[in-house]
């Protein structure tokens, strides 16, 4: 291992510090921070670069970021750029000339819910449209600040199933902690084990092992990080958690790093989320005023435990447990080569344990209720509930918290979809369903669902949407491994080139080829996954892609367009 | 030796140390697997390239990055998908970044370059992206061209000042990552430290200033060898039934945007030239000054890439005419040097050339353009991107018996295997 340098854990925060003065790091910035950090230049350079929330060059005294994901891109996305730029004058990626705005656009901000949305200076502000743009950026220009001018989301819990709610019913803070002071660490695992936990993130690993592995691992300091950079486009329950019930996901970390013996806790918030740290940080005082944090927390063992929040600064990518670890310490966050588990050496080389914010609420459910009660719910390999993000085209986005086992049309009438044609379950790296599955279930035995899920009509277009979720992942590789860095840029070619008609049978063999030799290769699970939908949607929708491609077998290809290649030429020559 | 364990490489049991790195047991069983970024004492390994992927237990893996565990069970070459998986990131790299070998310093020194004769690539799967990179000429000692950056992280991880500071670091992310310098600490490098910085570089995105052309061309790394002694490239062979046996064969040949070296490559044919006069017959081509195809022919001989209207309607036309089609030399396969223009736009190099160049007549306002001259492309087009191509034969030129193996192949369907020293990218 190379050596470690405890200070540079805080280079994040030194750059938002700096950063959030004017807006952007100019090279005396970039200078200071290298002394400061004791490393070269060109190294911060590289931090700063990775992460789309700071900017080198000014990005207005205001900064407004418009999400670009599909579901605002289906709800209007453009006539609400178009009403930005016209508003405050300064065109997509730019600043206005006075420099009082700058505008961007970003990856899903997680209110796929209440889209169009964006942020002002990291102020959520929702359901745009050209009106609320102009009433908006005019309130700003006469002074009003970000924060007066801002929405507060709604939370949009739609469902719970009564009885058999299991998350999202009434929280008591510090009942789930109570429960400490009869268990041994050991115990408290077990009892994970016995409800049959899976990580809610979307990787379903089972809880209860990673907790053991981690308690196994010998170390005088060990970490528990909670992965709260929700970035899978459509999905938002952990905002909703965080918002609604803090208390419970700090609990459920407290209980992690009881069990696994860790003494420092750090909640890895993305920065599109940064409009929640008030309330976590206070939740955070509140407990330590009743001592469930810090030293001598009540539990049979001698437990000391503290948590910090650490703001990220915008990367798809640091939702990846180990991207998100270098992330913290002040790195690029690129995923690490898998030759140990975080639980084995993580943060700082120490052994880690990292979860999703919803894995550690149900923790501490399963403590609050005991694990029998989960074992009710659900299905055999999935006990328990879920919470899943409903967006797109249905009367009801919003949180639903369901049994895992329910079926998919079950759940679609519940969300009153008007005629759904294509789900897409998981986000963009998830699975594409087509009504011909409405009968399954969704269960571990059949079909997992991370928690994002965007449903489709009739009369939406499947190629804008596959271009979407490219676009997307082109710009969210971290860029160091061949197949997902330059294999998903490749793949974008392939879909605007059958988006312009210009497709033939052997372009959809292609995509398929390729898509797989992506999935295959990665060195993470965003370059594993990015391809699933375009591959998926392919082999289940083959009645849309027949439309759009040339199936006569010329052997002139049709993907070469001569009136398109000459049109720079004859422009040139015109003058 | 402590703890040996038990791994199965390719069906066969071997013993190795616990722990090892998978990508060295591997070779330690005297199986050859390929690496580009892979560097022995660079350590975590950087796992960035994936060329050294083979199957564990059943999943792909990079054998860079996996330690090898008792039990495992690892196919290197025992399933042929494998071989082409490797290939394909090879591929990937070729078409990620704008590789013109011929014009390369480190040409026959490049591991990339010597990575694809080894695995046999003649053309790359995937569409060239000619994405604009710079050449930055502002470091003291060196120059990095990002046009030939694979992004492998070696500098990255391998050059530090004398002080321990990075003098490299990945920057932006996604497809716009790339390789940042530090002016600042790349001019406190020594000469020897620069150097070094050039030969850990697989390819020649790192030039050291007056030191680039050390060897000549015939002595370098790839050029001599194991490789360039004897050894053979594997050959896919085309899959061509299409062809009536009997009668002779017709063969034609055009130069697109090409040089016609390679057309003289096939000259160099020498007294092999008056075999093939006896066994087919040429109709449209340079060689025989006939015009116009004057009937069906078997095999056409394409030349160059497509940079004008003209080019486009002669490929249709040999698509249309010919049976199989070849593309022959760097140009048809992918653009070759004419496409180093593909990352400037257009009007840009037309104005160059015609208005703002030393050459160009003092106050001439006109770039050229008349009904009867072609209309020139945005952009080279591969000959692939416009008609389907059945057969590819790499090389700056091809050298001739790679191009005459391939035609016997193809009009006597003899089976045929290309020596390293016929294989070549430039």
């Amino acid at each position: 291992m190379r050596p470690i340098q405890l200070a540079r854990t805080q280079l994040l925060n030194a750059i938002w510090a700096m950063h959030d003065i004017k807006g952007y790091l100019d090279d005396s910035d970039i200078t200071q921070l290298a002394t400061l950090f004791n490393t070269s230049a060109v190294e911060i350079e590289g931090v700063v670069s990775f992460y789309h929330f700071f900017h080198r060059q000014p990005s207005g005294k205001h900064t407004i970021y418009l999400n670009n994901s599909i579901v605002s891109e289906l709800n209007g996305f453009e006539e609400v750029r178009l009403a930005f730029e016209k508003e405050t004058g300064a065109a997509l990626g730019k600043t206005d000339p006075s420099g009082m705005f700058g505008f961007y656009e970003t990856s899903c901000i997680g209110l796929s819910d209440q889209e169009p949305a964006a942020l002002v200076d990291f102020c959520p502000i929702i359901e745009l449209t050209p009106q609320k743009v102009k009433t908006l950026v005019s309130k700003l220009k006469t002074g009003s600040t970000p924060l007066s001018i801002s929405d507060e989301p709604r939370n949009n819990i739609r469902y719970t199933p009564g009885e058999r709610t299991f998350i999202l019913k009434e929280y008591t803070p510090g009942n789930a902690l109570a429960r400490l002071k009869d268990f041994e660490p050991l115990e408290v695992i077990l009892k994970i084990k016995e409800a049959g936990l899976m990580g809610m993130g979307g990787a379903f690993f089972p809880t209860g092992i990673k907790w053991e592995t981690c308690r196994k691992s010998v170390s005088n300091r060990k970490f528990v990080v909670c992965n709260a950079d929700e970035g899978e486009p459509g999905t938002f329950k952990d905002r909703v958690l965080l918002n609604t019930m803090p208390g419970l996901v700090i609990e459920g970390m407290a209980l992690g790093a009881y069990a696994v013996g860790a003494s420092e806790g750090i909640i890895y918030l993305r920065a599109e989320y940064r409009w929640l740290k008030e309330k976590i940080e206070q939740t955070l005082e509140d407990f330590r005023e009743k001592g469930w944090l810090g030293d001598h927390i009540p539990a049979k063992q001698p437990f000391s435990f503290d948590i910090r929040v650490q703001l990220g600064a915008g990367a798809y990518v640091c939702g990846e447990e180990t991207a998100l670890l270098n992330s913290l310490e002040g790195k690029r966050g690129e995923p690490r080569t898998r030759r140990y588990f975080p639980v084995e050496r993580g943060y700082l080389g120490k052994p880690t344990l990292v979860n999703n914010v919803e894995t550690f609420a149900t923790a501490a459910r399963i403590l609050e209720s005991g694990p029998a009660k989960m074992r009710e719910l659900g299905t055999k390999d999935s006990p328990g509930t879920k919470l899943i993000s409903i967006s797109g085209d249905c009367a009801k986005p919003g949180i639903y918290e369901i049994e895992w086992g329910m079926r998919l049309g079950d759940l679609l009438a519940l969300c009153e979809a008007k005629d759904p044609y294509y789900v897409q379950v998981s986000g963009p790296s998830g699975v594409a369903v087509s009504m011909k599955e409405r009968n399954r279930r969704l269960c571990k035995e059949d079909l997992l669902c991370g928690g994002s899920f965007m449903v489709l009509d009739k009369t939406r277009d499947m190629l804008q949407i596959l271009l979407n979720f490219s676009n997307f992942f082109k710009h969210e590789s971290c860029g160091i491994c061949t197949p997902c860095r330059a294999g998903n840029f490749i793949l974008n070619r392939k879909l605007e080139k059958l988006q312009m008609g210009l497709g033939s049978l052997r372009d959809l063999v292609e995509i398929q080829d390729w898509g797989t030799t992506i999935k295959q290769n990665s060195r993470c699970g965003l370059g594993q996954l990015s391809p699933n939908s375009i591959v998926d949607a392919i082999h289940k929708f083959p009645e849309y892609f027949d439309q759009r491609v040339d199936k006569s077998g010329s052997r002139l290809n049709r993907g070469f367009d001569m009136a398109a290649a000459v049109r720079e030429y004859e422009e040139a020559v015109k003058e | 030796m402590q703890n040996l364990i038990t791994i199965t490489i390719d069906g066969k049991e071997v013993q190795v140390e616990d722990g090892t790195l998978l990508i060295n047991a591997i070779r330690e069983a005297g199986v050859d697997v390929p690496s580009l970024c892979y560097y022995k004492h660079i350590d975590p390994p950087l796992g960035t390239c994936r060329v050294c992927t083979v199957e564990v237990n059943g999943r792909h893996q990079a054998s860079c990055t996996t330690l090898a565990r008792n039990g495992m069970n690892v196919v290197v070459h025992d399933d042929p998908s494998l071989h082409d998986t490797r290939k394909a990131m090879v591929e990937m790299l070729f078409a990620e970044g704008n590789h013109f070998c011929p014009a390369c310093e480190k040409s026959g020194d490049c591991d990339l370059q010597g990575m694809g004769y080894q695995l046999g690539v003649n053309v790359s799967r995937f569409p060239h992206l000619f994405v604009d990179r710079i050449i930055d000429y502002n470091p003291k000692r060196v120059v990095i061209e990002h046009n030939r950056c694979i992004r492998c992280r070696r500098c990255v991880d391998e050059v530090l000042t004398t002080d321990g500071k990075r003098v490299f670091s990945f920057a932006n992310r996604g497809n716009d990552t790339e390789v940042a310098i530090d002016y600042a600490q790349e001019a406190t490098l020594t000469e020897e430290q620069a150097i070094h910085a050039m030969h850990i570089c697989p390819t020649g995105a790192i030039l050291v200033r007056g030191k680039s052309l050390a060897r000549p061309f015939g002595d370098r790394k790839y050029d001599i060898g194991e490789l360039a002694n004897g050894e053979t490239v594997p050959v896919v062979f085309p899959d061509v039934h299409a062809l009536k046996n009997g009668e002779k064969k017709v063969i034609a040949t055009v130069s697109l945007a090409g040089c016609f070296g390679c057309h003289m490559s096939m000259l160099d044919l020498d007294l092999g030239i008056l075999d093939l006069v006896e066994l087919v017959e040429f109709n449209k081509s340079p060689l025989t000054d006939i015009k116009e195809f004057t009937k069906k022919v078997d095999v056409g001989i394409i030349e160059g890439g497509c940079c004008n209207s003209e080019n486009v309607e002669v490929l249709r036309e040999f698509r249309k005419k010919c049976g199989i089609l070849v593309a022959i030399g760097e140009c048809a396969i992918w653009g070759g040097l004419p496409a180093m223009r593909n990352t400037v736009p257009l009007r840009e190099c037309l104005e160059e050339a015609y208005l703002h160049s030393f050459t160009s007549e003092e106050g001439a306002g006109i770039i050229p353009s008349h009904e009867d001259i072609p209309k020139i492309l945005d952009k080279v087009y591969a000959c692939s991107e416009v008609v389907d191509i059945d057969f590819f034969i790499p090389g700056c030129p091809p050298s001739a018996n790679h191009i005459w193996k391939v035609v016997k192949n193809l009009l006597f369907e003899q089976e045929y295997s290309v020596l390293f020293s016929e294989f070549k990218y430039d």
